[in-house]
């Protein structure tokens, strides 16, 4: 139901909607073979909840993740958590927010955008969901990417006066 | 020298709280400019004892980080590592025996009724009684040498495995289990009638540190700072896992919103985890706790994975991302205490200072966990 009206809102922020059925077994040989090289494109994907553990995986462009996060505010979802991946194969760092509802009427978001990996800015959420604040303050020190607009942008975990990012893959203690 | 120091009506001061403060219950430090007794402004600093887990679980293969998830939160351990196996069994396709998971249910209850107890102990300690605390310590202890003799350790467990237990249950658990029910039953009338129509307690909870539905949402609170405020949310309902759907149990939820709803939750909760420890222990099947075909070499196929659990401190949810090799590509932890703390800031404006230690106290932090 609202798995469904979700994804019939997100669709209209791609220009030609690929909406792909994903396979529940043969994603990870595929995947394998391919993700090293080719780094996914945006768009919607429907996920197999059984395998993932969410329905619906949308990559979006940085610009459009203020869109995105709106239509999943209006639809009542709350704010699980923001983390980075570091694709440093692709030069690219992704930003992953997970999103989930109070409802017996399962749905389980996943928005994600991928910046490149000298100059990482996406703009902060903290706008629409307050609760965000410390998810970007504790992606910001762990991968560096800025969150641009953000109100307290310092290291939450860290020691204020670090200036690493250890979780990005090149990073040497 | 001795000149007195005034404050002008409208001066405000700032009130370091921590990180060394017994109402903290570890090292968490809040920032706060006052007025007078008032609270002006709250910010909360964390992080003093950050250990990235996060940047350990990249670097370690999937069995030799199972005992990290235990060092998250030191009072309900067991619900973490329930997410942490459950999501890689759920990644690399690893078959679970029936009798492993009613175990690993009936452990993570007992263990949740540990962690409320102290919770409890701790609470009534903060708002100054101080005798509740020992008879919760007493309960708890007793559950804590039932696990220790089974897990092998009081706190810090590592005893779930990839596929299944490190240890099978013998009757002198289940006997033990059995005594305890009836035992904790008891013991709960006994809390009831001590603390919970205490006069003084009622004062300062009742009304206090109120939290509207949309902010929990905003901030995506879980556990009972959700549920006190109406929202029908339990991962154990909402997205059932494990071997819970089998289970005939009630989510209790209230909708005063205040502390004292907080409470309220997670008393009816140990009830609650107490039936389905009754429940598992009637259907415990037979069977092997590990599955035959035991997988030597964990390799998740690439892609990501997402597990949530309902932990005693609220929806503990685990992302892992895989390459296709044998050590974790990401591994990111969420929380539910680090969502639950975030609203303090906001929620304590123009709170008195006791009612927003009161308040903390009603949030039941465990401070390593938020740190992770």
């Amino acid at each position: 139901m609202i798995c469904e009206k979700t994804k019939l809102a997100l669709q209209n922020l791609f220009p030609a909607p690929v909406a792909e059925e994903v396979p529940a077994e043969d994603t990870g040989e595929e995947k394998d073979k391919k993700a090293p090289k080719q780094p996914r494109l945006n768009g919607l994907l429907e996920c197999d909840y059984a395998v993932h553990g969410y329905h619906l995986d949308a990559q979006v462009a940085p610009d459009q993740l203020l869109n995105a996060v709106t239509i999943l505010d209006e639809s009542e979802f709350f704010l699980e958590s923001i983390t980075g991946v570091d694709w440093i194969k692709d030069n690219q760092l992704e930003v992953v927010y997970d999103f989930c509802r109070y409802d017996f009427d399962l749905c389980r978001v996943v928005i994600r955008t991928r910046v490149d990996r000298e100059k990482p800015s996406v703009p902060t959420i903290t706008g629409i969901f307050a609760g965000a604040n410390w998810h970007e303050r504790e992606t910001h020190e762990f991968f560096g990417i800025k969150f641009a607009g953000h109100p307290h942008l310092v290291p939450l975990l860290l020691p204020e006066d670090a200036d690493f990012h250890p979780l990005l893959k090149d990073f040497k203690a | 020298m001795n000149s007195p120091i005034e404050l002008q009506p409208d001066e405000t001061f700032v009130l370091n709280v921590g990180p060394q403060h017994p109402a903290t219950h570890g090292v968490l430090r809040v920032k706060m400019e006052m007025n007078g007794e008032y609270i002006v402004n709250a910010e909360t600093v964390i992080g003093y004892i950050h250990r990235m887990h996060e940047k350990m679980g990249e670097t370690k293969t999937y069995p030799q980080f199972l005992m990290n998830l235990s060092r998250m939160d030191y009072l309900g351990a067991l619900g973490y590592s329930h997410g942490h196996v459950l999501v890689v069994e759920k990644a690399a396709g690893i078959e679970v025996p029936e009798r492993a998971e009613y175990i690993r249910a009936i452990m993570v209850e007992l263990n949740r009724i540990a962690s409320h107890l102290f919770w409890f102990g701790a609470f009534v300690m903060d708002l100054g009684g101080f005798s509740p605390l020992m008879y919760a310590l007493q309960d708890r202890e007793y559950i804590l040498d039932m696990l220790e003799a089974v897990t092998g350790s009081r706190l810090t467990y590592c005893y779930f495995r990839f596929g299944g237990l490190y240890n099978d249950i013998d009757d002198e658990f289940i006997a033990a289990a059995r005594s305890f029910i009836p035992r904790m039953r008891k013991s709960l009338k006994k809390y009831d009638k001590l603390v919970t129509g205490n006069v003084i307690f009622r004062k300062r909870l009742e009304g206090i540190a109120p939290l509207s539905k949309e902010m929990c949402r905003k901030y995506g609170a879980s556990s009972a700072v959700a549920r006190g405020s109406g929202i029908n949310f339990d991962v154990r309902k909402n997205e059932p896992y494990s071997v819970y759907p089998e289970f005939d149990f009630d989510v209790p939820v209230f909708h005063e919103c205040d502390s004292l709803a907080r409470y309220n939750v997670r008393m009816a909760e140990m009830e609650q985890s107490l039936r389905i420890i009754e429940q598992g222990l009637d259907k415990l099947p037979d069977g092997p706790i590990m599955p035959a075909k035991k997988p030597k070499l964990i390799k998740p196929p690439a892609g990501d994975y997402y597990q949530a659990v309902e932990t005693a401190r609220g929806s503990f949810g685990i992302r892992l991302v895989s390459d296709g090799g044998k050590i974790p590509y990401r591994l990111k932890l969420r929380s539910p205490t680090y969502s639950n703390m975030h609203l303090f800031d906001e929620a304590c404006r123009g709170m008195m200072i006791m009612d927003a230690l009161a308040f903390m106290g009603s949030l039941d932090l465990v401070i390593p966990e938020i740190d992770r």
